[in-house]
């Protein structure tokens, strides 16, 4: 018997994974929920039969997320963390001794649930105390903070389901108003390969834009995603990310990283000349 | 005739069995099944395609129906508490115009609400009937026309007893309910006929703790616009009759001006929101209420707007108020209901229903969803910290009474003549000018052009209103009555 998961990537392309057994398979009042065990990835997290985080991967993601943002201004002390259910991201933020407070907002609780139970790489830190849990809509919650964080980290899933809201101007310009005058906000911006999800990220990138001076994007390789080849958004009231790095202080730091370094750090931010275009260009 | 139950969709069923007995088609329409017109049928899918035929033995006549089309109505009638139901084609439009001119021929009087919506009075202008306007009640802070006072009432019938009918609009498009039982008892006393403008009040029939129904209250007739609330397609309405109605004339009256080949799409439609409504209506009205009140509660938190429901009730011209309706006061934020209305799509995607001078309203139903609830607050919540400006200058009001000269029938077909708007000062109006939506008119025929409306004109097309009525598309010229 071979049992296979299979992503489909684009109408034409499918992207399949041999899986050992399937772990768990649940339904939340937003989506439905799978964890798989494979012999090449390791454990892995679905959400509607999107992939999210596999075992062996998950490093590069959650690393890139938040040490980018982290090494620009190592200051930061009150993080913002939307979606991140798998609790991979609360986990490299709490590497942190500076940072004082990590509000985690997921909109699904089972999500939660089923990573601290399957997926105890990822979700090992959720219980640290400087974090706190809230379950309910990003966009409800950003709406009413004001002057209140450093860091907004969106790590969110696509922007086709519950994940909608966190792609739209609204909540872009809630996030502006809810981060300090130097904050910063970093989002997962989807891949520029293939056209659906490079009309995601250039309408991200056009809104983020509108409300913030400092707009970059950074990418990193991720195996697992859709073409491999993913974007991250920088996006601060301030900072810049090339200007401000301070490459030593964060090495001082001495967190041990699989993916992330300083050199990495300046890399990133060069993007191939086909995805500045597509940034570049007014048309969604 | 089969014995049909709630449990039905007669045109529903008798359009499967269709179908399934694979007739060749040598009738109307044309596209055969969508073969012929392969760029719509990929667009709009075969069985839409499939469904869109004529009429025929097995499947009845709308014109006449004997058949299926009659049990699917008698199955409406049923469901919406009254004597006789017809399924319209036309819109809701067709509804009022077929249930004003069933109760009045040229000359009669009717009674009803300045702030009807446009076929109220288009139906005048064709059956040349005479309106006898109420004022409605207007709250101040909110610059709305609210419903009828029955006072107000009582004086228009005492000095128009000979009136045929009196029309009350329930609820208005903000939510507004008039004093409905009392309204029609009165109208009774006097030997009226009392109609129901129910256009945004499907879901009356079928929630629990809603405002009293049109056939509930003891109505004659009502309009239901089941495409806005009751879930069938854009276009498709019910006319609902109480016992003391003559069918048969009123089916007479539809036929003047409805369509012979009525729309199986629309018709099925009915069909199937009839049955939907009965099996789930009150749930669904619960979750629409739900959803209309979280909304209402966090645009209110967010300071600057008011979202207003039933602390409005003052017993009389607002007797009650529809819940699910999300009608937002704007002006306090320094921005007109328009301007709301077209931030809201423009900057963040998000289409509602209507923005006049003053409000918003957004329709809220069960196939809402938390996530676009809360992209609509959000955006209000944007919409306030970015664009809201000193409220000074800002035009106050939506209704301005109107000075009645001619009977809006005389006035459009009578001699005139087109003049540039600005000049139009004093003179007597020929035809409509009215925002839209909401609908309802600024100017009619055969009232007085006054100063007051002049500027309103003048500020909503500034404020970027979408202006309609005149022969003239750019709303620059207006038509006006000569030699009287």
């Amino acid at each position: 018997m071979e049992l296979w998961y299979t992503e489909q990537h684009t109408d034409d392309v499918r992207f399949s994974i041999k899986v050992n057994k399937h772990i768990c398979s649940a339904q939340s009042e937003f989506q439905r929920i799978d964890v798989f065990e494979a012999v090449e990835f390791g454990k892995f997290l679905t959400l509607d039969g999107l992939m999210m985080v596999t075992e062996k991967d998950e490093f590069i993601y959650h690393e890139m997320i938040v040490h980018v943002p982290m090494a620009v201004n190592p200051q930061i002390k009150k993080v913002l963390v939307i979606g991140a259910g798998d609790g991979g991201t609360v986990r490299e933020l709490t590497r942190y001794p500076g940072i004082e407070q990590i509000d985690m907002v997921e909109i699904d609780e089972m999500v939660v649930e089923v990573c601290r139970e399957y997926l105890s790489q990822t979700a090992c830190k959720l219980d640290d105390p400087r974090v706190k849990l809230y379950f309910e809509d990003g966009l409800r919650f950003v709406r009413t903070k004001q002057d209140a964080y450093d860091l907004i980290i969106v790590d969110s899933t696509d922007p086709f389901g519950p994940g909608e809201g966190l792609f739209t101007k609204e909540f872009y310009g809630n996030c502006h108003n809810a981060l300090k005058e130097d904050g910063i906000l970093v989002n997962q911006h989807e891949s520029p390969y293939y056209g659906t999800y490079a009309r995601s990220m250039k309408r991200a990138h056009k809104r983020i834009k509108e409300f913030f001076p400092v707009c970059g994007v950074y990418q990193a390789h991720i195996p697992t995603y859709p073409s491999g080849h993913w974007l991250f958004g920088f996006a601060s009231k301030i900072y810049d990310p090339l200007k401000h790095f301070d490459a030593s202080a964060w090495n001082a730091l001495g967190i041990h990283t699989q993916y992330y370094n300083t050199a990495l750090h300046v890399g990133c931010f060069a993007i191939p000349n086909y995805v500045k275009e597509l940034l570049d260009s007014e048309d969604e | 005739m089969k014995k049909y139950t709630q449990q039905n969709a007669p045109i529903h069923e008798a359009l499967l069995r269709h179908k399934a007995n694979r007739v060749v088609p040598f009738d109307v329409p044309g596209h055969k099944g969508g073969r012929g017109n392969k760029e719509l049928t990929d667009f709009l899918g075969e069985n839409c395609l499939k469904a869109d035929v004529n009429s025929m033995k097995p499947l009845d006549n709308l014109c006449h129906p004997v058949s299926v089309i009659k049990a699917a109505e008698e199955l409406a009638a049923e469901a919406f508490g009254a004597a006789a139901a017809y399924f319209i084609v036309n819109g809701t439009t067709a509804a009022v115009q077929a249930m004003i001119m069933a109760s009045c021929k040229a000359g009669e009087k009717i009674i009803m609400p300045r702030n009807v919506h446009r076929s109220a009075i288009n139906a005048l202008v064709v059956c040349g009937a005479i309106p006898v306007y109420v004022n409605p009640g207007v709250n101040a802070q909110l610059g709305i026309p609210l419903g009828m006072s029955l006072a107000d009432v009582e004086n228009a019938i005492r000095e128009n007893p000979d009136a045929k009918a009196i029309l009350v609009n329930n609820p208005t498009y903000y939510g507004i309910c008039s004093d409905l039982v009392a309204i029609v008892a009165l109208a009774h006393r006097h030997n009226m006929l009392a109609l129901v403008d129910e256009a945004h009040g499907t879901h009356f029939y079928f929630g629990e703790a809603m405002p009293v129904s049109g056939m509930k209250a003891g109505a004659d007739m009502a309009a239901v616009s089941m495409h806005k609330t009751g879930g069938s397609l854009t276009q498709s309405s019910l006319l609902l009759c109480g016992p003391s109605i003559s069918a048969g004339y009123v089916r007479q009256v539809i036929n003047l001006t409805q369509t012979t080949s009525g729309s199986y799409l629309l018709m099925v439609s009915l069909d199937i929101a009839r049955k939907n409504l009965y099996q789930n209506g009150k749930e669904l009205v619960r979750k629409t209420v739900a959803f209309a009140e979280y909304a209402r509660s966090e645009i209110n938190k967010l300071g600057g707007y008011y979202a207003f429901s039933k602390e409005m009730i003052n017993g009389d011209t607002v007797f009650d108020f529809d819940t699910t309706k999300l009608s937002v006061h704007t002006l306090d934020i320094g921005l007109a209901g328009i301007e709301v209305y077209d931030l809201l799509r423009d900057e963040y995607g998000i289409q509602i229903e209507f923005g006049d001078i003053g409000n918003i309203l957004a329709i809220i139903s069960a196939g809402d969803r938390t996530l676009e609830l809360e992209r609509l607050i959000s955006s209000l919540s944007e919409i306030k910290r970015r664009y809201s400006k000193d409220k000074a200058g800002m035009f106050d009001h939506e209704y301005i009474n109107p000075e009645v000269v001619l009977p809006p029938q005389k006035a459009f077909y009578n001699k005139n003549r087109m003049v540039a708007i600005e000049e139009s000062l004093g003179e007597i109006s020929a035809e409509f000018v009215m925002a839209y939506p909401p609908g309802i008119p600024i100017l009619a025929p055969g009232e007085r052009i006054t100063g007051e409306i002049l500027s309103y004109i003048q500020y909503a097309k500034k404020k970027g209103c979408f202006l309609t009525g005149t022969q003239d598309l750019n709303i620059e010229k207006i038509n006006i009555v000569e030699g009287i």
